[in-house]
């Protein structure tokens, strides 16, 4: 087990360092750098040119980037020229609010999914299973971006159930309970949008892994002993098909970031997707790369993860 | 249109195409999916030459917003263009990018998947690391980045881009079934007779994995497309003087739009659902075509 997560682990530094070199050449590519957007523009190119110098900024590219690495490790994101602030302070802000809308979404998507699933797994080949794989279906087909505007357009604007853009409500204290509560009114739209979509893949392999559960001996044996039927399903299949799930965390987490992109910007959310989304269209390119690196180390993260959780669940993963 | 191509393909060996026929008949919705495709597929490229592209993109400035009527069917944008008929010049643009995609990405995967499969060992391991470097990224950004600093963009650099990030899954599926196809005792036969390393692949492991690349290819169009409409939205996809189904739905951005303009973005979405479902519904009819335990027919 631990030799596994070890191994795991030292695959993941090559696939850090080969993403930051990524995003260092392309931060390179992206045109213009902070000064051309910071500096007042009647002052002498030649002046430019020494205060590019003095940054280091006419270094080979290995020199620079060994100093971005240096910066990246102290904390150090650079300066976004759009909002005049450190880019960490910029991320600070906006990764709470993502933060809090994954976790609403991760919550929601199991509490559809775990239901449904069982529903369906459990009643195989009836009306309702029938009903529940249509939605799988067709909620496989939907792109998240069109479901997200149908959502927010109906319970938006049309129903006016939910707020249609923010993250709370203005001119509330923080810490107090109506602060919290217009916190949470905000989430609840675009968590439930995001999580009806992203759930069915947990669904239908819910209901795959327990039809095929039970039809396992064990399952046979528990019935001999007489175990009523809830026990045999609440104990001895539940528990043996649940496993599995477990491990679709990691890659959820993968699938959360483009998500959240779409969400945000559509929810007009304040996260580190609409960062993304704003920034790149202001060309603020710190901030864009910033963003990339961090999306790009969780979804690293998020592999691990799910690899570290599957081979907890499942021991034929762990040879080599 | 890549249905077609599919049928032309299988065409060569009677009993295939009969099985995939057959299994479609069976399945009513891939039928009427089948029968939906080609009309709007005709439809949209026949139209289309007779349309301007460049007159149904121009701005007019005295029919800003205008809802449905008799003189546009679907009322306007908020440049005054007729929402119809870049609903038709759209539909024709994503279907052309989805398959244009999905082609490049399928070349790229089957020899990636090909190579490393057959080969095995230090290369399949070199190749694989590779592989799972280019999945953790985080595709929708790195695509993103792409698009707005690629200098001289065109919609040829845009499926670049999006093949370069693209091509991973149908090269891993390719490789974990040449690595079972391998084993097999005609490729030894192969082998002993002295056949190059190429002529196995591309001529006897190639053709005995067709169906599986054909089914894949399917299923991905549909994502594809819905790739494609995703990033228009965002404004990074197609730009407003070649409109896509996705560029219909970036208006929607604008909360006005949402709210008060539904004709401007509902028809899209509409299509776009519509094309997607009835690609994987002649998909799915096609995966169970190729698996003798699965067909109804």
């Amino acid at each position: 087990m631990w030799k596994f997560t070890i191994r795991r682990i030292l695959i993941m530094i090559p696939q850090i360092i080969l993403l930051s070199v990524l995003i260092f050449a392309l931060a390179k590519m992206m045109p213009g750098d902070a000064l051309s957007g910071m500096v007042d523009p009647n002052v002498d190119p030649e002046r430019l040119e020494e205060i590019r110098d003095k940054l280091g900024w006419n270094d080979p590219w290995h020199v620079q980037y060994a100093d971005w690495v240096g910066g990246l490790v102290q904390g150090d994101l650079g300066q976004s020229f759009r909002f005049k602030m450190p880019v960490t302070e910029l991320v600070g802000e906006r990764i709470v609010n993502t933060f809090w809308l994954s976790i609403a979404t991760l919550f929601f998507t199991y509490l559809i999914a775990i239901p449904l699933g069982i529903t369906s797994g459990r009643y195989n080949d009836t009306w309702l299973d029938q009903s529940i794989t249509s939605y799988t279906y067709i909620g496989f087909a939907t792109p998240l971006f069109i479901f997200a505007l149908v959502m927010l357009w109906v319970f938006g604007f049309m129903l006016g159930w939910f707020p249609t853009s923010g993250s709370v409500s203005p001119g509330l204290q923080p810490g107090t309970f109506e602060y919290v509560m217009s916190k949470i009114t905000h989430l609840i739209l675009p968590a439930i949008s995001m999580a009806l979509i992203t759930t069915v893949s947990t669904v239908q392999y819910l209901r795959s892994e327990i039809i095929d559960t039970k039809q396992k001996d064990f399952i046979l044996t528990a019935r001999a002993k007489g175990a009523s039927e809830t026990r045999v399903y609440n104990r001895h299949i539940l528990r043996n098909s649940l496993l599995p799930i477990a491990a679709f965390l990691g890659f959820e987490i993968t699938g959360l970031i483009g998500g959240t992109v779409f969400i945000e910007t559509i929810f007009g959310y304040p996260g580190m997707g609409l960062l993304f989304f704003e920034s790149i269209q202001l060309r603020d390119y710190s901030v864009v790369t910033a963003v990339v690196l961090l999306f790009g180390i969780a979804s690293i993260l998020g592999a691990l993860l799910s690899d570290i959780i599957l081979s907890l669940v499942d021991p034929r993963i762990r040879i080599k | 249109m890549e249905n077609k191509n599919e049928i032309e393909q299988v065409e060569k060996s009677p009993s295939g195409f009969s099985i995939i026929w057959r299994e479609i008949v069976r399945d009513k919705l891939a039928l009427v999916s089948l029968i939906f495709l080609i009309l709007i597929t005709v439809f949209v490229y026949g139209v289309s030459i007779i349309l301007d592209q460049d007159e149904i993109v121009t701005v007019d400035l005295f029919s800003i917003h205008e809802p449905p009527g008799e003189e546009f069917w679907l009322g306007t944008d908020y440049g005054g263009r007729d929402i119809f008929g870049q609903l038709i010049i759209g539909t024709r643009n994503s279907l052309s990018i989805g398959i244009l995609v999905t082609l490049m990405t399928g070349i790229i995967g089957v020899v990636f998947g090909l190579v490393s499969g057959y080969f095995g060992g230090h290369i399949d391991n070199i190749m694989m690391r590779i592989l799972d470097f280019f999945l953790i990224l985080p595709f929708l950004m790195i695509v993103i980045v792409f698009v707005a600093i690629v200098p001289k963009y065109s919609i040829w650099t845009f499926s670049l881009i999006m093949t370069a990030f693209l091509w991973m899954g149908i090269a891993r599926l390719i490789r974990s079934k040449a690595l079972q196809e391998k084993e097999l005792d005609y490729v030894q036969a192969s082998k002993t007779l002295g056949s190059s390393n190429f002529k196995i692949m591309f001529t006897q492991v190639l053709p005995n994995i067709t169906s599986l690349i054909i089914v894949t290819m399917t299923l991905n169009l549909a994502a594809n497309i819905g790739l494609e409409s995703g990033l228009s939205f965002l404004g990074f996809g197609f730009p407003e003087s070649t409109p896509s189904l996705g560029t219909l739905l970036s208006y929607a951005r604008n909360p006005q739009t949402l709210e008060y303009r539904w004709w401007i973005w509902v028809p899209a979405s509409v299509l776009i659902l519509l094309l997607m479902l009835s690609i994987r519904n002649v998909g799915e009819a096609l995966k169970r075509a190729t698996d003798a335990r699965q067909r109804r027919g």
